[in-house]
């Protein structure tokens, strides 16, 4: 893309693109109008923020203490004027950033309501999101892999779940030596998951490329099966062998000088393997897309495969190839929910997190940064859920879960433009003549 | 795939006239039947998922897997012993007695309403994961309706009814609204859609309204009796037979909607868009209404599987009342090639392997979850039937072919 021709897409603007900035600024006067009504009017006290743990080095780190109702006057009156400013001139390109800084203005004069007279641990269910993130967001990168490629991959679900049975399996049964400070079971536990998400992708691979099956159809198929298999030997297997089903887990590591940082340090810094190799992947994948020979490739065979063809690029091989790398990186953030948490495989224990990180792609627009940050996203609504909790709020647990659906459905729906696919995605490719 | 560029005379079959039976089949239904490879190809599709499902049982006994390397010819009688016990068992389940042909049915009943659901979305080129929801939906509707209001059975019945078709029919519309108006796709939509419905049941089995007064799990009020589904073998006196008017009611929606599809103008449309949208949208067809409609009546078939199960069988809600329905209605359309009579068969079918399942589990230890392996395979060698002709050396007619489409448009 050249300069010139960004600056004609911001210039032009599209009935659709005007009716979806309307309801965006709507949106912010509506969220202003609850916040003001919901969580400002009547609410008393203050709401006490731990920023520290108390393992941490700097644990005498000061608690952020905010008055309550003051705040939501406060959120409130940002969000009027943002959806004033929206209405009248609108952001341009900087629309999605004004977005998600409101929505998170929202979310947390929200939370800083349901903590008012109370004190809850920030840091702590910042930690947890992350952790939560983790499978979705390496399925959502597995998804990216293949759908740059025009794989469409609906199978996360069953590569996740695979990994996780495989990943407890081959833990518990390894033994449970140190090496070098390296468990070995653990890192046995990962390699067999990555092993097993990557013959899955095989099969999907095999059916979508050679035979052409419909894509959505082969992962729907993949995922009953996997569903269907694991939960088999669980009950066969594992059920009856209960010394099978306790893997040992990743210990968190920490990386020195940054883990002492405060707050950062205790979110992102002192976790396990799982989450580092998650970031690490998402720089190396955005790189590797958009910098390599690989990525130029891989791009070209999703957009236009017959054009790639032209140009000489094996469209089969690096179709095949990447959807391989995809069932390894779902493998791996399968194996996180056993060997990465909590050391044990239960029947059907990914419930859905595939789909919400399908979901995260789409959010993510294809793009590994912006799939991560949709797990992100997802895992902050499944960290607050669990939490509040904690802080006992009046509203019905059942319709926070919902919230991250809801989200989607709405995303989705192009509340944040319009996503573009890879142009060919889910159309088989025949090489002509060939 | 050959390296040769394929020759120019026709690869089909000769060009004879089909026989006027088989011409007087296709009026009917619609569809161009090739007998043979109508029948072989599911007939061979669910006999290598059985053989599969065979080697993942011995696979997975542990004490046959020890015996291997000491005594093979053991092991291999022990691997004969296994099979043949579990098929057994899985037969006598499914059709050894009339109890085990009253569970068949039963079980039969909800995939036929959801199989349909999936498969009028196929028709129309639309892919519909959403049965889980919309049959929720649909039987928290039904469970309402039976046990808030009390009148006649020849009311009430129809009116629960009703509300099951009201509520799976809205949760369906909603995602075709949002495919028609914003072209979010139904797959992302109708997923969300499912945890949502599933959320919503949660939380309404704890309300007061919803849940029954003396206990504290999730469980709502029992229908009142006026709007219970009749059983079907009551006059024989024997409890256990639980078969009930709803697999008729299933058989009669079925008619209706081959009716819809392939009699009827909106049916015709529905076809055009499943095909070719632009062609459909050139010729005339509102493809966006299309689209809401075939989803508002495909949730609706689906509502009916949650409605009739609630009516017929647990006669109340509760958590988990969905099973898997949703997902094997899947399987369920394609295995009946998307047509009301196929799905019809289809479903008996797997009926027969869910109820001969549980005996099966029951009898020998095998877990049910076998069923769900053998469903996935049956699915996968229908969808590409390449597999079979390269396993059996026979000819079979082409796959599904791409029955749905990508994200977008």
């Amino acid at each position: 893309m050249t300069a010139t021709a960004v600056a004609i897409e911001t210039v032009d603007v599209t009935p659709a693109e005007l009716r979806r900035s309307r309801i965006i600024g709507f949106s912010y006067i509506v969220m202003a109008i609850l916040v003001l009504w919901l969580f400002g009017l009547g609410t008393e006290g203050d709401a006490r923020f731990g920023l520290a743990q108390p393992t941490e080095r700097f644990a005498d780190f000061p608690d952020l203490v905010l008055p309550a109702a003051p705040f939501a006057y406060g959120v409130a009156i940002v969000l009027a004027f943002l959806g004033g400013a929206q209405l009248m001139r609108g952001f341009g390109k900087w629309t999605n950033i004004i977005l998600g800084i409101a929505l998170l203005l929202f979310v947390f004069a929200f939370l800083t309501w349901a903590t008012a007279g109370k004190s809850f641990s920030l840091v702590g269910m910042l930690r947890e999101t992350v952790l939560r993130a983790v499978p979705i967001g390496l399925g959502a990168l597995s998804g990216v892999l293949c759908e740059r490629v025009a794989v469409i991959n609906i199978a996360i679900e069953g590569m996740l779940l695979t990994g996780a049975f495989t990943g407890a399996l081959v833990g518990s049964a390894a033994r449970n030596v140190e090496v070098g400070g390296l468990n070995i079971a653990v890192i046995l536990g990962i390699g067999v998951a990555i092993i097993a998400g990557a013959l899955l992708a095989l099969a999907l691979a095999v059916l979508a490329i050679k035979y052409r099956v419909d894509q959505i159809i082969v992962g729907v198929v993949i995922n009953i099966f996997a569903v269907g298999l694991t939960g088999f030997m669980a009950v066969r297997v594992l059920a009856n062998n209960e010394h099978l089903n306790s893997t040992s887990t990743a210990k968190p590591i920490g990386i020195p000088l940054l883990e002492d940082i405060p707050v950062l340090g205790t979110v992102f810094f002192r976790q396990n393997i799982f989450v580092y190799v998650m970031f690490a992947l998402t720089a190396l994948l955005t790189f590797g897309l958009f910098r390599t020979r690989w990525g130029l490739r891989s791009r070209a065979v999703g957009e236009h495969p017959r054009a790639a063809d032209t140009l000489g690029v094996r469209v089969y091989r690096l179709r095949y190839l990447n959807v391989m790398l995809g069932g390894m990186v779902a493998g791996f953030g399968g194996a996180y929910l056993t060997v990465g948490a909590v050391g044990r495989f239960d029947d059907n224990m990914t419930s859905g997190r595939g789909f919400i990180a399908l979901a995260a792609m789409i959010f993510g627009r294809w793009h590994p940064v912006g799939a991560v940050s949709g797990a992100l996203v997802f895992g902050f609504a499944e960290a607050m859920r669990t939490k509040l909790a904690i802080l006992g709020t009046n509203i019905p647990s059942e319709f926070l879960a919902m919230t991250p659906y809801v989200v989607t459905i709405i995303v989705v729906a192009g509340l944040v433009g319009k996503a573009r696919p890879p142009a060919a995605d889910g159309q088989p490719y025949i090489k002509e003549g060939g | 795939m050959t390296d040769q560029i394929p020759p120019l005379e026709p690869t089909k079959d000769n060009g004879d006239e089909p026989s006027d039976s088989r011409r007087f089949f296709e009026d009917i239904t619609g569809i161009n039947v090739d007998w043979r490879t109508a029948l072989m190809v599911p007939f061979l599709a669910i006999l290598s998922a059985l053989i599969v499902g065979a080697f993942v049982m011995v696979m997975t006994d542990i004490d046959i897997l020890k015996k291997w390397p000491k005594n093979p010819g053991g092991a291999a009688a022990d691997s004969w012993d296994l099979i043949y016990s579990a098929y057994q068992a899985l037969a006598k389940g499914a059709f050894g007695s009339v109890g085990a042909w009253s569970e068949t049915v039963i079980a039969a009943t909800p995939l036929v309403f959801a199989g349909l659901a999936v498969a009028i979305g196929f028709r129309a080129g639309l892919f519909n994961i959403g049965g889980q929801g919309q049959l929720i939906m649909g039987g928290m509707l039904a469970t309402i309706v039976g046990f808030q209001f009390a009148s006649p059975s020849f009311i009430h019945i129809p009116l629960a009814l009703f509300a099951g078709v009201l509520g799976g029919a809205i949760w369906g519309g909603i995602p075709g609204i949002l495919r028609a108006r914003t072209g979010a796709h139904e797959v992302i939509t109708t997923i969300m859609m499912n945890f949502i419905a599933l959320f919503l049941m949660n939380w309404a089995l704890k309300t007061s309204f919803v849940r029954v007064e003396d206990r504290i799990d999730p469980l709502s009020k029992v229908i009142e009796t006026s709007a219970k589904l009749p059983r079907l073998l009551a006059w024989l006196d024997r409890p256990e037979l639980r078969i009930h008017a709803g697999f008729l009611v299933a058989l009669l929606v079925a008619g209706v909607i081959w009716w819809l599809l392939f009699r009827s103008t909106i049916g015709y449309e529905f076809r055009a868009t499943g095909f070719n949208p632009d062609a459909a949208r050139y010729a005339g067809i509102n493809v966006n209404r299309t689209y809401v409609m075939v989803m508002a009546v495909a949730g609706a078939a689906a509502g009916l599987a949650g409605a009739s199960e609630v009516m017929g069988l647990h006669h109340r809600l509760f958590s988990g009342f969905q099973g898997t329905i949703g997902f094997d209605a899947i399987a369920l359309a394609l295995l009946g090639r998307s047509h009301p009579a196929g799905v019809v068969a289809a479903s008996l079918l797997f009926g027969a392997l869910k109820a001969g399942g549980r005996q099966m589990q029951a009898a020998t230890d095998i877990p049910i979850d076998l069923i769900l392996v053998v469903q996935a395979l049956v699915i996968i060698f229908i969808a590409a039937p390449a597999l079979i002709r390269a396993i059996y050396r026979v000819r079979t007619g082409e796959g599904t072919g791409v029955v749905t489409r990508g994200w977008s448009t």
